[in-house]
């Protein structure tokens, strides 16, 4: 579980990163001066076109470390980089899907998908076009005059991949999109992500909390440990063929051997996760 | 329920109150009259008051008043709510530091600023338009302070991330979100401006329904101030049968004003 560090990816000059974390440490402060380091000096390095999924137990700051690459949130140590190059501010590089709703519920669908274009200046006919065309991508042709609460939560998913994937960005960061919906709308989902993403590579990075969508989805899974102070404790290649069916990728060999390798590793971080979630008062 | 048996019942419970008071007070019971006429009027003496307003047309004068000062009332009150709301939103220093003075100034009961405004601004429509304004503007302006504070931080991460400057979402989040606060409240807002030029008028003015209401009760005219008080609650309904349907307009994105649709 060995990972090279960042830094010697880059000075060697043979693998660039599109994502790189070198130490990043988050912390937030609570009420007074008591401060709560939610991540701890975490390494991670994404090449441009790998998917790579973080996989945790609850509230072991995942999305903290999503946000970090987003360039939501500041890391309170360590550096960000973006394509080798330092990130400051918000990541422009990187396309959100957030785990919460977040279209606007005031827009149709395919003005959701518009407004990313829009607000680049690209003209409102020209922009409407071209949503219409990424609503079709994702099955929603016929939906695009819909509002988003007429909408399945797997519709609005849909529509927020669409707005996500019309400004085409280097980078996909992923916060557990697929979490609130139901099994069967998840297995639709994500082999609809996996085609979007096979036809041009971007670099994905997926927060989920579920390990078999983690190793059927992605090229790596890394796994975190239980916050406070989370780290990265492992770092495994998945090795399954591609173009891959999530469906049937859970029944090969491979995977469950895979499987039950890093569930090793985590379980233990998992029932610290949760015994920590039970008792009231955290020790920080 | 079909629609016409709710209808014909609803009618049906405005005949029988009509009926019943028109009985107790024209038919004596047990040598003495229920209800005695100089203190509770009858129906027919009402109602002819009413037409007789309509067949001469003294009552058009009043409603447009009436109607004109609610307009303005409703128009300022809004204007204002809606620029200091925003103001007080995205400036948190601003709105900390008025913040008590906020809760004061709509603690007060509206109607003792009335004499004030009469002294001000005379006995003509401004006097009310001024009443109606502090009524409205509190109920518009926390409506749009409380739009904007809860626009969900992932929506708004979510167009940082798309790319949205300060502009674009002020235009494409902040200012949809309050607005459709603000409508949700617009049933509430557009009653206080018709309360605020009623009132108004009922304390000191030349015409209006409110002051012909006043008028009425100042000869003992009971006929004329609950014929005033049926033709008032007509014009408020006229009025926010009028704001439905502005509302279904511009809520259209709202879930609980259209059918449910599920793919």
């Amino acid at each position: 579980m060995e990972m090279p560090g960042p830094a010697e990816l880059t000075s060697t000059g043979a693998v660039p990163t599109a994502v790189a974390l070198q130490d990043a440490t988050v912390a937030f402060r609570l009420t007074g001066a008591r401060v709560y380091t939610a991540v701890e000096k975490a390494n991670l390095a994404v090449a441009p076109g790998e998917f790579v999924a973080i996989v945790g137990p609850t509230g072991c700051g995942k999305s903290t470390l999503l946000n970090v690459a987003a360039g939501l949130l500041a890391p309170a140590g360590g550096s960000v980089r973006i394509f080798d190059a330092p990130l400051s501010g918000l990541n422009r590089q990187a396309g959100y899907l957030f785990q919460a709703d977040a279209l606007f519920p005031w827009k149709t669908a395919i003005d959701n998908v518009a407004i990313a274009l829009e607000v680049e200046g690209v003209p409102r006919r020209e922009a409407l076009g071209r949503a219409q065309g990424f609503l079709a991508q994702v099955g929603l042709g016929a939906f695009s005059h819909r509002y988003p609460h007429m909408l399945s939560g797997g519709q609005r998913k849909r529509v927020g991949l669409a707005q996500v994937l019309i400004r085409d960005p280097k980078i996909l960061l992923m916060d557990e999109p697929f979490g609130p919906l139901d099994a069967q709308t998840r297995q639709i989902m994500g082999n609809l992500l996996l085609d979007l993403w096979s036809a041009d590579r971007k670099a994905v990075l997926f927060v989920t909390h579920d390990l078999e969508e983690a190793i059927s989805l992605a090229d790596r899974v890394v796994i975190m440990s239980a916050g406070p102070g989370a780290r990265i404790i492992g770092d495994w290649r998945v090795t399954l063929g591609r173009p891959r069916d999530i469906t049937e990728v859970k029944l090969d060999k491979a995977f469950h051997d895979l499987h039950r390798e890093i569930w090793d590793a985590l379980k233990d971080e998992v029932m610290k996760g949760y015994a920590q979630s039970t008792t009231a008062t955290t020790g920080t | 329920m079909s629609r016409v048996t709710l209808l014909s019942l609803q009618v049906l419970v405005a005949i029988v109150s009509l009926v019943l008071w028109q009985f107790f007070a024209t038919v004596p019971i047990m040598g003495h009259t229920v209800l005695p006429p100089f203190f509770f009027s009858k129906p027919t003496d009402v109602i002819r008051q009413i037409v007789d307003w309509f067949v001469t047309g003294v009552i058009w004068k009043h409603l447009a008043i009436t109607l004109w000062e609610s307009i303005l009332a409703f128009a300022i009150g809004s204007f204002l709510g809606v620029a200091i709301g925003f103001w007080f939103a995205r400036k948190p220093l601003v709105a900390a530091v008025f913040d008590p003075y906020v809760k004061m100034a709509n603690a007060l009961p509206r109607v003792v600023l009335a004499p004030i405004f009469a002294l001000w601004l005379g006995l003509g429509i401004w006097s009310k338009v001024a009443l109606g304004v502090t009524l409205v503007f509190f109920i518009v302006f926390f409506n749009v302070y409380q739009g904007i504070k809860e626009v969900s931080t992932t929506v708004r991460d979510n167009a940082r991330m798309i790319g949205m400057n300060e502009a674009q979402l002020m235009r494409h989040v902040y200012w949809p979100s309050a607005l459709s606060w603000m409508f949700s409240s617009l049933h509430t807002s557009v009653g206080f401006a018709v309360v605020g030029a009623v009132v108004g008028e009922y304390l000191g003015s030349a015409a209006g329904l409110g002051y012909l209401i006043q008028q009425a009760e100042g000869v003992f005219d009971v006929a004329g101030v609950f014929a005033g008080m049926f033709v008032l609650s007509a014009f408020v309904i006229l009025i926010d049968v009028f704001v439905s349907l502005v509302e279904r307009r511009l809520l259209v994105w709202r879930p609980t004003n259209t059918a449910e649709v599920r793919g």
